[in-house]
């Protein structure tokens, strides 16, 4: 006869493996981060993120592509930001129960589940060809926008649905209007929230890179950085150029393999994204806990 | 009849209400329904260009979903995406295959085993990997991970099993996250009835909490393998790109994702090859459709056990 292992081993053995799966999981973790920093180490000075790459030597930076990430985020904000927190408003506090609220929430969550490939492609049909536009920032930033709408929305609306609902009562008790109620309590009160929602779904888009293959382009024009009109064609701030960005560039070295320290420049690049997401993660923590206190009286 | 005085009053308060209450309400309505229309707009513009293969080109739904035969240059040219779309079903599977042991594990321990150690280590370092871009992955399979199983395995490294890993990796937070929401929700009552019992705490887990999360669990795993379904440059950077259907999981591979980054460069708008990459495009569209509504069905069932 088998002798039955006795449940109080079982449960020790497990708890240990427990342990062990989830201690792993964070030593890869910091192994990730630190094999990039170590890797990284040479390139992360002022010369690599300011200056222009090199076509086929050695030595080239990654500056415009620095910024053109930096430029697109900014630019998609301008547009998700608003109809995000907008559609998230309108989930929290308008929408009725029924078929159009369904629908509307099907839609949502198929937006924010499809390939980031295909929200490239479109884009690719309708920001790129359709309007004439040919590669371009702003076609690069509106595909963006489509990736991180359903996002903004959906944290926007966890935030004013927490807001506590003594606060909504007191101020509809007090004669406000449903909308006074919103611009003036919900809002604020959602702030820390909504917020944080934005730097993560902007930390998202900085490195993204498979929509922006075919919208923003694969190449950056020569910049000249002294020349701030954005209707210049060579002007950093024109969003009618093509603009490569850093996540972008790291894919097409690697495939085009044309200058020949593309390894060191990839490393470079690679941990640059990794401490943008560490500071973007940091960053949500932080303005979250310090809006909290300043909106959201003792809530977290 | 109403009187001149009576009709200003109604004036004024349509004013007031318009100014205090409907433009912001307007506003809004606006901004979310905007987002089903887009969602409207993407299929109805993909499906057109997806659908051109078919209704334009005349090529059969039959060749291009079973098809091996895969020669877009050719004469006579084919446009069977089989191997495709089957290297795209194994790497998606094999990465869940891999992934879901430790998120699953991970889930546990967050939710069961050591609450604390999961609010302030686990949950940030699980946000932190969600974070990290795709590309960044990719890149860290090309440089440590193709060079590792080139030495351990022979061939060239670049695989199905390189795809899987990373995906594994990638669809990870993914499921534990969402595993560990399933386990959280579930009311304390079934851990002190079990517990009561004299059951362990592994006992409790496997044969009490496990069941009862299975909803939620399965609803993460879904999430998960739609994200790596979808998956793109991570994975054309790992897999080598051959286009053939993988016999060992050391062969190099190709799936739907890396086809179109490739080709969609390569291939002027309009023409039959460029057609058939937009349908490639059209299917995963489809079948993310799909996982979302699978996704739908499972968390509908959670509810009903609750």
């Amino acid at each position: 006869m088998r002798r039955r292992i006795p449940p109080r081993l079982t449960d020790r053995l497990a708890t240990a493996t427990l342990y062990l799966v989830s201690g792993a999981f964070v030593v890869l973790l910091l192994a990730f981060v630190g094999y990039f920093l170590y890797k990284g180490r040479s390139e992360l000075d002022f010369r690599f993120l300011t200056t222009a790459p090199a076509f086929s030597t050695a030595g080239g930076g990654i500056g415009p592509q620095l910024f053109n990430s930096v430029y697109l985020v900014f630019l998609s904000g301008l547009i998700s930001v608003p109809l995000g927190v907008a559609a998230g408003i309108y989930l929290a506090e308008y929408a009725k129960p029924g078929r159009l609220t369904d629908f509307l929430r099907l839609s949502i969550e198929t937006l924010s589940s499809l390939p980031s490939i295909v929200i490239g492609l479109f884009g690719l049909l309708v920001f790129v060809t359709l309007t004439g536009w040919k590669f371009t920032l702003m076609g690069g930033a509106l595909a963006v926008t489509i990736l991180n709408l359903p996002v903004i929305a959906r944290t926007s609306e966890d935030a004013v649905r927490s807001v506590p609902a003594s606060i909504k009562e007191g101020s509809l008790a007090l004669g406000a209007t449903h909308w006074q109620t919103i611009a003036r309590v919900l809002v604020p009160a959602a702030v820390p929230g909504i917020v944080t929602g934005v730097i993560l779904a902007s930390g998202r888009a900085f490195g993204e890179a498979a929509t922006l293959l075919y919208t923003a382009g694969m190449s950056s024009p020569r910049l000249d950085f002294t020349n701030w009109n954005p209707l210049s064609a060579t002007s950093p701030l024109n969003p009618f150029r093509p603009a490569e960005t850093l996540a972008v560039y790291i894919w097409k070295i690697n495939s085009e393999g044309l200058v020949p320290d593309a390894r060191q420049i990839a490393d470079g690049a690679s941990a640059v994204l990794i401490l943008s997401v560490l500071a973007f993660n940091l960053l949500a923590r932080f303005v979250s806990r310090l809006l909290g206190r300043r909106f959201g009286g003792t809530r977290t | 009849m109403p009187n001149p005085m009576a009709r200003k009053t109604l004036g004024r308060i349509n004013r007031t209400y318009w100014k205090h209450e409907g433009l912001g309400r307007a506003t809004v309505t606006v901004a979310g329904l905007f987002l089903s229309v887009l969602t409207l707009l993407m299929a109805g513009f993909l499906a057109v260009k997806g659908l051109s293969t078919f209704l334009v080109d005349h090529r059969s739904p039959l060749e291009f979903l079973f098809s091996t035969k895969w020669s877009p240059d050719a004469d006579t040219p084919a446009f069977g995406a089989l191997i495709f779309i089957v290297g795209s079903i194994l790497l998606s599977t094999l990465a869940l295959l891999i992934s879901t042991p430790f998120s699953l594990s991970t889930a546990v321990f967050v939710s069961e085993i050591s609450p604390d150690l999961g609010r302030n280590i686990l949950q940030p370092a699980i946000e932190i990997f969600v974070g990290i871009p795709s590309v960044v992955y990719g890149w860290i399979g090309l440089s440590v991970l193709v060079p590792f199983l080139r030495k351990s395995f022979g061939g060239l490294g670049f695989s199905l099993l390189a795809g899987s890993l990373v995906l594994a990796l990638m669809i990870f937070p993914t499921i534990a996250s969402l595993s560990a929401d399933a386990f959280r929700a579930l009311p304390a009552d079934f851990r002190e009835a079990s517990y009561a019992l004299g059951a362990t705490r592994w006992q409790t887990i496997r044969k009490v909490l496990l069941p009862a999360a299975m909803p939620g669990i399965l609803t993460g795993v879904v999430l998960g393998l739609a994200r790596a379904f979808g998956e793109a440059l991570a994975v054309q950077m790992v897999i080598g790109n051959m286009i053939r259907i993988p016999g060992k999981l050391t062969d190099a591979t190709v799936n739907l994702t890396s086809i179109i980054t490739m080709d969609m460069g390569n291939t002027a708008m309009g023409t039959p090859w460029n057609d058939v990459l937009w349908t490639m495009a059209l299917l995963l569209l489809l079948i993310s459709f799909l996982f979302i509504v699978l996704a739908r069905m499972t968390g509908r069932k959670r509810r009903a056990v609750r």
